[in-house]
């Protein structure tokens, strides 16, 4: 029986921690979010409030035409809750007209123009507010490379990238992000209709499972399928956390000189700090 | 005979030796207040723990020439100190360190003889291992020290009881991982366990100081310990927060529990050294 329960309490005093450390140590106090109205935000955004305060957390809704107006209403409703300064930007007057150069666009190709307009917001927002913006990625998608490299990926921290999505949602049921973001099937909202769990082609409860035995205590494939796991199941997801190890890396360095970045110069980016 | 100990967990500037100086300069003032005799500082607190290419830039010796020392080793002559740092030897080998400082002197330095270099550390590849276990002579009776993966084996515990050792003085630099549905991370589970087995299977006291704060995305716990001859807790700092724990130690616990619970006298070291011969020879 594999068992994802975390004690809320401990994630919740370390994650808040973690923000008010890294953010305040390089000399910010404030952060910048981009809330999709999606469960992974909203969390990010709750634990973001109570390690700076609200009025240091700027949330950034940045909806598209074919967004889903419930996205923009249960962002709202996370602000509304949080009482956070907030902006909504409209990124179809940025995304169009690259969007428009090409009528055979595919929907991977536009989610992926739309991850990165709304990264460029967020990065320029940061700039304004002068806060770090927060990461929103968790270990689920991480592992499976569901996500947009240099899109919604990109963030100078990220307090949820060790917990799977199912833990995702017990810890933001515990800080008391709204039910209906709690409750609704997860989506990337990059076209209409567009389900994580329908694309992927599994469920979020069976798959972290599946990693948590994978990555978390290291069993081998035969060892999963002894478990219980679908032989194609296992052998899907173990070749998507493998062929999306590049979007978990910085891009290699070719190797010239003694010390090269990467390799044999290391220092943390806490680096003095 | 009472020890004031106290155990400052502390949280470090990453390679910044000066600010963590002024940092065991206050909290040396305030176990000072507190009445303190011997105030225990984590693993490499004077310099943070994972320093990969800064090792050669934050090493010392401890020495009274040292700068850094100096000041150390002055603040002695009023409470004891163990200090953790970056050790270079004559040869420009490097060694993760703590230093026992009392009276104005140097009485022992221990070089970290376990570096682990699997999962999330690579101590092994920054640092060189240390090669003696040693008890050493203090005011308050024969004390030993260990740094943390040196414990997490238990010979090291176990020769420093041959050794003479009634006062266990652990410190570390552990991160926070192995969360789950339960209060305490496995990380603190299993030190905390740990450090009760040696203290009542030794019958000795065991003080653990373990670091707080972030390094990029490490939390160290913290949760500093001291467990009596009995293996009872006498004092717990608190998890996660910089704090000074201070616990009254009565050394007279020590004859009272070995009265009743004689190990040390029991312990067959001759049949160890027979059959560890017979062991270790096995071609």
């Amino acid at each position: 029986m594999v068992d994802l329960t975390i004690n809320t309490d401990v994630a919740r005093q370390i994650l808040t921690a973690f923000i008010r450390s890294e953010v305040m140590r390089v000399g910010y106090s404030r952060a910048v979010i981009n809330l999709s109205g999606g469960l992974d935000s909203a969390l990010s955004c709750v634990l973001a409030v109570e390690a700076l305060g609200a009025e240091n957390v700027l949330a950034l809704r940045l909806p598209y035409r074919a967004s889903s107006p419930d996205s923009l209403e249960h962002a709202q409703l996370l602000i509304d809750q949080l009482h956070i300064p907030s902006e909504t930007i409209d990124i179809t007057p940025m995304a169009e007209p690259l969007i428009q150069r090409d009528p055979s666009i595919s929907n991977v190709r536009k989610g992926n123009i739309l991850a990165r307009m709304r990264m460029i917001v967020l990065y320029d927002k940061s700039e304004v507010f002068k806060g770090l913006p927060i990461g929103t990625s968790n270990k689920t998608e991480i592992l499976l490379g569901y996500s947009t490299l240099w899109g919604d990926m990109a963030s100078a921290l990220n307090p949820i990238g060790d917990l799977y999505k199912t833990q995702v949602r017990q810890l933001a049921r515990a800080l008391g992000v709204p039910a209906p973001i709690i409750d609704k099937p997860p989506s990337a909202d990059l076209w209409q209709g567009q389900t994580d769990e329908n694309e992927l082609g599994f469920t979020y409860d069976q798959v972290d499972k599946l990693l948590y035995l994978l990555v978390d205590q290291r069993y081998s494939p035969q060892e999963c399928i002894a478990e219980g796991f679908d032989e194609k199941f296992v052998s899907t997801v173990i070749a998507r956390v493998r062929r999306n190890q590049f979007k978990r890396m910085m891009p290699p360095i070719a190797k010239l000189s003694n010390r090269t970045i990467g390799y044999d110069f290391l220092y943390l980016r806490d680096w003095g700090t | 005979m009472k020890l004031n100990l106290a155990l400052a967990q502390i949280s470090t500037k990453l390679g910044d030796v000066e600010a963590n100086l002024d940092k065991h300069l206050h909290y040396i003032q305030e176990a000072q207040k507190q009445k303190a005799d011997l105030l225990v500082f984590p693993e490499l607190s004077l310099t943070g723990y994972v320093l990969q290419d800064l090792v050669a830039s934050v090493a010392h010796k401890p020495t009274e020439d040292d700068p850094i020392f100096k000041r150390l080793i002055e603040a002695s002559r009023s409470l004891d100190l163990v200090v953790g740092f970056v050790d270079e030897d004559s040869r420009h080998r490097f060694y993760i360190a703590s230093a026992y400082l009392s009276g104005g002197k140097v009485l022992h330095v221990h070089h970290k003889v376990y570096l682990p270099t699997y999962g999330l550390f690579d101590e092994g590849r920054f640092f060189a291992w240390g090669d003696s276990i040693r008890s050493f002579d203090t005011r308050f009776g024969r004390a030993g020290m260990l740094i943390c993966e040196d414990f997490w084996h238990a010979s090291p515990p176990y020769l420093l009881w041959l050794d003479g050792a009634d006062l266990m003085l652990f410190s570390s630099a552990s991160p926070g991982r192995g969360l789950n549905d339960r209060e305490k991370l496995e990380s603190a589970r299993w030190v905390e366990r740990v450090s009760k087995a040696y203290a009542s299977m030794f019958t000795s006291f065991v003080a653990h100081c373990n670091r707080v704060g972030f390094e990029d995305g490490l939390l160290f716990w913290g949760g500093a310990t001291v467990n009596d001859p009995n293996g009872e807790l006498i004092a717990q700092g608190p998890y996660f927060e910089e704090s000074l724990t201070v616990a009254e130690l009565d050394l007279n616990q020590l004859r009272r529990t070995r009265a009743r619970l004689p190990l040390l006298r029991d312990e067959r070291t001759a049949l160890v050294q027979k059959e560890l011969n017979r062991i270790l020879s096995r071609g």
